[in-house]
């Protein structure tokens, strides 16, 4: 695959049931790519763990994905609170989720140290009252079908 | 093991994707978590859950995981079933608690996502 396919999501802020439906639809469509597996799978847990953060904490967002020939770029923009403290906010465990979202199986301090983990390019900016945009990389090998 | 097998170890009923019944299945994990259950990412392919909502789909799906059994009896709504045979994931729902029934699954064999 030599030309650049771009996904777009608008992830709605309102619906924890749907959180994760625009990680689904990329997942499908990389299958048709002819990236690996395991690729695959990073790639659709750091959307699924962004798209989780976005409804959690920013009352939605945008997702821009772009799949290239020799990565995929995903980049998700919200207008949310923003987080005052970034190193914080990546320690594995630490929290400002909801009690009712941890009832839901989230919400325990995992999303943004898993968005890391799993990518190979992790870049986070954020300010309060304006919003957070989390780019993520993550690369592909060489000569795919 | 097969998904078959891992129903009757646990009195599982089947509540969707029957045909799949036959897949092959080498290891499980046992979390309410979902955070946790992604974050480490093996070939396990069961997840055993008290969690019952579009999200525990949503995670195995993400997993590539094959199978999900809800302890304690419970069901999914049809929301969740719909998902499940859209994607093609196996949901059971054993009586058994979760630390039985993961115990059970992993004497008949079932190893665990071990770090070893």
């Amino acid at each position: 695959m030599t030309e650049q396919l771009v996904l777009n999501y608008s992830i709605a802020g309102d619906d924890f049931t749907k959180a994760g439906e625009a990680a689904a639809d990329f997942k499908t469509v990389l299958k048709k790519t002819g990236v690996p597996p395991d690729i695959i799978r990073r790639a659709a847990i750091c959307m699924y763990e962004g798209e989780i953060n976005m409804v959690i904490h920013a009352d939605g967002g945008d997702a821009e994905i772009i799949i290239g020939a020799d990565k995929i770029e995903i980049i998700l923009a919200d207008r949310g609170p923003g987080i005052p403290d970034i190193e914080l906010a990546m320690q594995e465990g630490y929290t400002t989720a909801p009690e009712n979202i941890r009832s839901l199986g989230f919400g325990a301090g995992m999303g943004l140290p898993n968005m890391k983990r799993y990518s190979d390019g992790f870049d986070i900016k954020s300010a309060p009252g304006v919003g957070t945009t989390v780019k993520m990389t993550i690369m592909l090998p060489k000569n795919r079908e | 093991m097969k998904i078959r097998e891992i129903s009757e170890i646990l009195g599982a009923e089947v509540l969707c994707c029957h045909e799949l019944l036959d897949t092959d299945v080498h290891s499980a994990c046992g979390c309410d978590l979902m955070s946790d259950v992604l974050a480490f990412v093996k070939d396990q392919s069961v997840l055993l859950t008290g969690l019952v909502n579009l999200q525990s789909i949503r995670t195995a799906d993400m997993m590539d995981m094959k199978c999900i059994v809800f302890v304690r009896g419970k069901k999914p709504d049809d929301a969740m079933l719909n998902l499940a045979v859209e994607r093609g994931i196996v949901l059971l729902s054993s009586p058994l608690r979760m630390y039985i029934a993961c115990g059970r699954l992993y004497s008949a064999g079932l190893a665990g996502m071990s770090e070893e």
